[in-house]
C-alpha cells in the first residue's frame, strides 16, 4: 500500500508525526521541554477552574449548590473515556505497527486513566446522595462507568500478569480494543435507556443548556483536567524511557566489567 | 439536605487525587531522569 501523499513537491508520509513520535529518543526531544509548559498551564487551569467553580460561578436555580459537584465530575468523566480511547489507540498501534512506545503509553495512561475514572464515580456518588437520596443506583451511565473503571483495573493488572512482559502488551492490548466498545455504550446511554443520571447538557453539535456563567469555569476546569492527564502521561512515558535506558546502561556497564 | 459536606468531599477527593498523581508522576520522573545521569556517567 503506498502510504505517501504529495504535498508540494515533498512526499509526506502520512501519519508522519506518530511514526516520528515512535521513537523513544525523539520523543524525549520533543516531550522534556515541554512538559514544564504542559505542567504549568495545567496546574494554572485546575486552580481557576476549581476556584471558579466551588466559590465563584452561582448556584443552579434547581440543584442549588450540589450542581458545583459538576466542575470536578464532568471534566473528570471526560478525561475517563478521552484516556480509555487513547489507550485504545495506542493498542492498536502495538498491535499493528508495534510501536515500542506504543506499550510503553498505554502501560502508563492506564493507572491515570484509572484514577480519573474513581474521581468520577467518588464525585457523582456524593452528588447523588443529596440529590437522588443515595450514593448509588444501578443505573445504565454509572454502570457502565463503573465497568470502565473495571476495564482500566484490567488492563493495569493483565501487564503485569505475565513472566513475559511483551505477553501481557498483548494480553492488555487485546482487552483495551474489546472494551472500547464500552464508551459509545457510556456516551449514549442516557439516550438508549431511562436512567436516573440527567441527559447530555453539552454536545458538540446540539450547543450547550446551561448559562455562560456556569460554562465557563466548567471548560476551564475540563482544559485543566485534560492538560493534567496529558502531562502525568507525558512525564510517566519520559520516567518509563529513562528507567529501561538506565536498566540497559547498568547492563552494559556491568558486562563491560565482566 | 445540607450539600456542602457532599459538595466539599467531592472537591477534596478530586483536588486530592490532582495532586497525589501528579505529585508521584513528577517525583518518578525526576528520579528516573537522575538515575540515568548517574548510570550514563558511571
Amino acid at each position: 500500500m503506498n502510504e505517501e501523499v504529495l504535498s508540494g513537491t515533498r512526499p509526506v508520509r502520512a501519519g508522519g508525526w506518530l511514526h516520528y513520535l515512535a521513537n523513544p529518543a525523539r520523543f524525549m526531544r520533543v516531550a522534556v521541554p515541554t512538559l514544564p509548559w504542559l505542567s504549568g498551564i495545567a496546574l494554572l487551569l485546575c486552580v481557576v477552574g476549581i476556584v471558579w467553580g466551588y466559590a465563584i460561578a452561582p448556584a443552579d436555580w434547581e440543584q442549588g449548590d450540589a450542581a458545583r459537584i459538576m466542575y470536578v465530575h464532568v471534566p473528570a468523566a471526560w478525561v475517563a473515556m478521552v484516556g480509555y480511547a487513547a489507550l485504545a489507540v495506542c493498542s492498536l498501534l502495538s498491535i499493528v505497527w508495534r510501536h515500542p512506545l506504543a506499550d510503553i503509553a498505554a502501560e502508563e495512561i492506564g493507572p491515570v486513566g484509572a484514577g480519573f475514572t474513581a474521581v468520577c464515580l467518588i464525585s457523582g456518588s456524593l452528588w447523588g446522595k443529596p440529590m437522588w437520596g443515595a450514593y448509588w443506583v444501578w443505573d445504565a451511565r454509572l454502570t457502565s462507568v463503573l465497568i470502565l473503571f473495571f476495564l482500566y483495573l484490567g488492563h493495569v493488572a493483565l501487564i503485569r500478569a505475565f513472566d513475559n512482559k511483551a505477553h501481557g502488551y498483548r494480553a492488555a492490548a487485546i482487552l483495551a480494543l474489546a472494551g472500547a466498545v464500552n464508551l459509545p455504550i457510556i456516551v449514549y446511554s442516557v439516550q438508549w435507556w431511562n436512567t436516573l443520571h440527567q441527559g447530555n447538557t453539552i454536545s458538540l453539535s446540539g450547543g450547550a443548556k446551561i448559562y455562560i456563567t456556569m460554562l465557563y469555569p466548567l471548560l476551564i476546569s475540563t482544559l485543566g483536567f485534560y492538560l493534567a492527564f496529558i502531562a502525568m502521561v507525558v512525564a510517566r512515558i519520559c520516567a518509563a524511557i529513562c528507567e529501561r535506558k538506565t536498566a540497559s546502561a547498568l547492563l552494559a556497564a556491568a558486562e563491560r566489567r565482566a | 439536605m445540607n450539600p456542602w459536606p457532599f459538595i466539599n468531599g467531592a472537591y477534596g477527593v478530586s483536588v486530592l487525587f490532582l495532586a497525589v498523581a501528579g505529585g508521584l508522576s513528577f517525583a518518578r520522573y525526576r528520579r528516573a531522569r537522575r538515575r540515568l545521569a548517574a548510570a550514563e556517567k558511571a
